[in-house]
């Protein structure tokens, strides 16, 4: 009798456990029939992305062997932190020693930083870090407007809808990535700057002031995405809590 | 047996045996059964949660004020208005600490800043879910007793979008995915009503197939059906995965049913014989063909506007004797195009005829040989083309606009799950059955008719997020919590200069009224903006405004009387009621109030930093060049724009300077003596 209740015990949590621990879709990593020495990037790398959503262009990385030639059938599997997931996770390159994936960031605003992974045919690990950044929904705010408003003069890379117009002023603008000066400026300061214009700073007239074109809330939209795609990263001064 | 009869009998001696010992063992009983309330209430959850929160905060330099902020026990918000009773900040405790910034964990984390606060509007409104649960299971997932779980970040915009029915600007994923439901013509073969009792408008134009066979071949028709990407990559036309035979059949009909319209091909000349190839390339790069129509790059990469077709292959497509009649007057074809009639001359005609029609690629065609068809293939075409819904989007002749082809998808966010069959392996959730959907429509049936689209990842969750806003919430709200969006205009201009705007389509490049393009400046108010002297000039030869913009407008070879025609309405129509445009002077300023303008034009305000004056000194090409703006801009325009820009062109870039009456007066005199290639002629 005993011993009945116990089998049908260790059964049915048999059963439970094996229920709770079957992952869908888990399904293990391809055979790899090719081996690489070194990982690169091929395109999808330093994207502006939005939290929680696919990227705009997937993720492409090469396998290559020692002499730089592309390697076909190699695996590699991808990681990130937090909440990003990739779609598929891992795989073998292509005929021509890529691989794409796409890329979904975590929910929460900020870097992410990805790992590509791959191994020698010694069973040595290469690795491959590639940036991503996710905006929140102000930054998201923030981004936009610096499309429309200042990456005309501020961002010096020209694309085919917008040239830029960087090289063509005296006083040459800050690139908003450029974390050296801009880390050091307050908040107050950028948002004097902005509202005010440069001469509020003793900086160029060339910046005009937009104080009287954008409102309160878009210039801290502003701030907090030139604070997000600054590097190196930003780290917001003033009181540091001590953590237990 | 026995065995437990007597143990079962001892244990009921031992208990009950004695009427004190009975009564203290029931009152053992009833003491526990009370105790359990309290005690499942003290181990519960959330209690949990709240004690880690507080041990998380404690060691932290602002405890004091995060405890002080910190209540204990079950917290709601209750907003009877929108049936809103979310407890979820019992447990998420830290969301309004704009402190706790660096914490990371859930539940502790800070909300990220958005234009709401959680008391207006709670939790669920956006992220879905269980309101009212108390444990993370039933608030968060879907169970059997409710449906909602949560929304995925990666879909959250839609929740902006139910009560925003214009676009915004935090929320691209949101505009993009409705802009796709139009563009792609989802809305052809569904319908969508909005809460406030409109539908949503397909963008895509398809063609009328009505005279195809006057534009182009069968065997075109059929390679096209078999995938229409791989014709142009940009098509926005699906796949519907036709067999070689059903196929052959429908492009037997189309061509079967085709009907001619006179004047609409033109037979070639004998100048075409040995066409220039760099002249057709010339031409087609001098009429700012690509400000509307792409090519592919031997780089791959598709270069051009989306307003118009592809035209990477088009020469596969289009037969001559068509194409030189549409070039000539593409409303003969299709009265309602978005291409402008360009006046060409027929050696301009001929050149991009031929120039077009190199643009082949001979693998496309390679492998179609259709034999003649027969009745019975063009009466199942017939057949093929009313069970796809064809004309749903497109005109064919003979067969009926189907009203309702698919389901409607008014209220598809909130489908209830038990009307949806789910594939095996799927996780029973709206938003995955929406995108699995648009992924790949077949996989729920290979009898299904809703054809393959080519979309981007990207796209698809665009799509999804649009159609998850379509939720009961966003048809029941509150009507003074929508945020309606501007309704559609459909401004047309009178008279004889009306026809003559419709025949050059520049509505497809120019806004008026509220109806038009966004690609060249809104002209609601030009004529109070431009003098009549430039206008006609540029209406003749548009010469650039702006250097750095790669699309201009075109040069339409109109004749003197169309463009007196043309210039007379917009200067006497488009004109604003703020101020007069003669109430200042064109010329005549003091000398000393233009100096002082120029010095502020390039100290105080460093107005050169986006204009130029001066092709020598200046650089700044974001703005237009206004080497001769004295002669293009009427002097009331020049004032009132430097006094606010938004409200003379709302959404400019030009910063409002908030420039006082002087300053402004002082420019715009300085400004006016701009007068450009005239001053030139004038030192000759």
């Amino acid at each position: 009798m005993n011993r009945y209740w116990r089998t049908l015990f260790v059964v049915s949590l048999t059963l439970l456990s094996a229920a709770c621990t079957r992952k869908p879709g888990s399904a293990s990593a391809p055979k790899p029939t090719g081996f690489g020495a070194a990982l690169v990037e091929s395109g999808g790398g330093k994207q502006i992305g939005a939290t929680g959503m696919v990227l705009a262009q997937p993720l492409v990385v090469q396998v290559n062997d020692e002499q730089g030639t592309a390697v076909a059938g190699a695996l590699v599997e991808f990681s990130a932190p937090a909440s990003a997931s990739f779609d598929p996770p891992s795989g073998l390159t292509d005929s021509s020693g890529q691989l794409s994936t796409n890329v979904a960031l975590g929910s929460m605003a900020g870097r992410y930083q990805l790992t590509a992974h791959t191994s020698t045919k010694a069973q040595k690990s290469v690795e491959l870090k590639i940036e991503e950044i996710a905006l929140g929904y102000q930054q998201q705010v923030g981004y936009q407007l610096d499309n429309k408003y200042c990456a005309r003069c501020h961002n010096p890379e020209s694309t085919a809808e917008r040239v830029s117009n960087y090289d063509n002023l005296e006083v040459k603008p800050h690139p908003f990535t450029e974390g050296d000066t801009l880390n050091k400026m307050s908040d107050a300061e950028l948002t004097a700057i902005v509202s005010h214009g440069g001469p509020a700073l003793n900086k160029s007239a060339l910046m005009p002031p937009y104080g009287y074109t954008l409102s309160k809330t878009e210039i801290e939209a502003l701030i907090s995405y030139i604070r997000l795609i600054s590097d190196p990263p930003y780290h917001a001064s003033g009181m540091v809590y001590a953590q237990k | 047996m026995r065995t437990s009869k007597n143990v079962l009998s001892s244990l009921w001696q031992t208990l009950f045996g004695h009427p004190v010992r009975a009564f203290g063992v029931v009152s053992l009983l009833l003491l526990i059964s009370l105790a359990i309330a309290p005690a499942k209430n003290h181990f519960s959850e959330w209690r949990h949660y709240q004690k880690q929160y507080l041990a998380l905060v404690r060691g932290r330099g602002d405890a004091v004020t995060l405890q002080r902020h910190f209540h204990d026990g079950i917290q709601q918000i209750w907003l009877p208005g929108l049936g809103v009773v979310d407890r979820c900040t019992t447990c998420h405790v830290g969301l309004k600490e704009a402190s706790l910034a660096d914490v990371s964990t859930q539940p502790f984390r800070v909300h990220p800043v958005i234009p709401h606060t959680l008391d207006q509007f709670g939790c669920v409104m956006c992220h879905r879910g269980q309101g009212p649960a108390t444990t993370v299971e039933e608030a968060h997932s879907s169970t059997l007793a409710w449906e909602q779980p949560i929304l995925p970040a990666r879909y959250v915009q839609s929740s902006c979008g139910q009560c925003h029915r214009a676009p915004l600007t935090g929320t691209p994923q949101l505009n993009l995915g409705r802009n796709l439901l139009a563009r792609y013509g989802c809305v052809h073969c569904h319908t969508i009503k909005l809460p406030d009792g409109s539908a949503i408008k397909p963008t895509d134009d398809p063609p009328s197939l009505e005279h195809v066979a006057d534009k182009t071949t069968r065997e075109w028709i059929y390679a096209w059906l078999k995938d229409p990407q791989a014709y142009a990559v940009t098509a926005t036309m699906p796949n519907f995965k036709l067999s070689d035979p059903d196929a052959r059949d429908i492009s037997a009909f189309l061509i079967a049913k085709s009907t001619p319209i006179p004047g609409d091909t033109a037979p070639g000349t004998n100048s075409e014989k040995a066409p220039d190839p760099t002249a057709g390339a010339s031409l087609y790069g001098e009429s700012f063909c690509a400000s509307c129509h792409a090519v592919q790059n031997a780089a791959g990469n598709v270069v051009g506007g989306d307003v118009g077709p592809e035209l990477t292959r088009v020469g596969n497509k289009v037969k001559p004797e068509w194409l030189r009649a549409w070039l000539r007057n593409p409303r003969i074809y299709d009265a309602g195009t978005a291409m402008p009639h360009y006046r060409l001359t027929d050696p301009q005609v001929s050149l991009l005829t031929a120039f077009l029609g190199n643009k082949t690629d001979s693998d496309l065609l390679a492998n179609v040989h259709l034999d003649a068809p027969t009745p019975e293939q063009i009466a199942h075409g017939k057949l093929l083309v009313t069970e796809y819904g064809c004309a749903s989007c497109h005109d064919i002749g003979g067969i009926k606009k189907p009203d309702n082809f698919a389901p409607e998808l008014t209220r598809i966010g909130s489908k209830p799950l038990t009307q949806i069959i789910f594939l095996s392996g799927m996780t029973h959730a709206i938003p995955d059955y929406i995108a699995a959907k648009i992924r790949q429509p077949r996989s729920f049936g290979a009898a299904l008719k809703m054809p393959q689209f080519s979309l981007a990842p990207a796209q698809i969750d665009a799509l999804t997020t649009a159609l998850l806003s379509l939720t009961d919430r966003a048809h029941d709200l509150p009507l003074a919590l929508t945020v309606p969006t501007k309704p559609p205009s459909n401004y047309q201009p009178a008279g004889k200069a009306g026809q003559l705007m419709s025949d050059l389509a520049c509505f497809s490049c120019h806004a008026i009224n509220g109806r038009g393009g966004d690609m060249a400046p809104d002209l609601t108010w030009e004529g109070s903006s431009v003098q009549r002297q430039w206008l006609q000039a540029f209406l003749k030869n548009p010469g650039t405004l702006r250097p750095a913009l790669i699309r201009r407008m075109p040069k339409f070879n109109l004749s003197d009387s169309e463009v007196t025609e043309l210039t007379d309405y917009v200067m006497t129509v488009y004109q604003t009621p703020a101020f007069d445009r003669d109430s200042m002077p064109s010329s005549g300023y003091p000398p000393a109030q233009v100096e002082q303008g120029k010095q502020l034009f390039y100290s105080k305000y460093a107005c050169q930093s986006c204009h130029i004056i001066d092709t020598k000194v200046d650089k700044g090409y974001i703005g237009p060049t206004l080497t001769q703006v004295g002669s293009r801009l009427s002097a009331a325009w020049i004032y009132h724009w430097l006094k606010d820009p938004q409200t003379m062109r709302p959404g400019a870039i030009e910063p409002n300077r908030h420039m006082d009456d002087e300053d402004a007066r002082a420019l715009t005199a300085f400004l006016m003596t701009l007068k450009g290639s005239s001053k030139h002629e004038a030192k000759k």
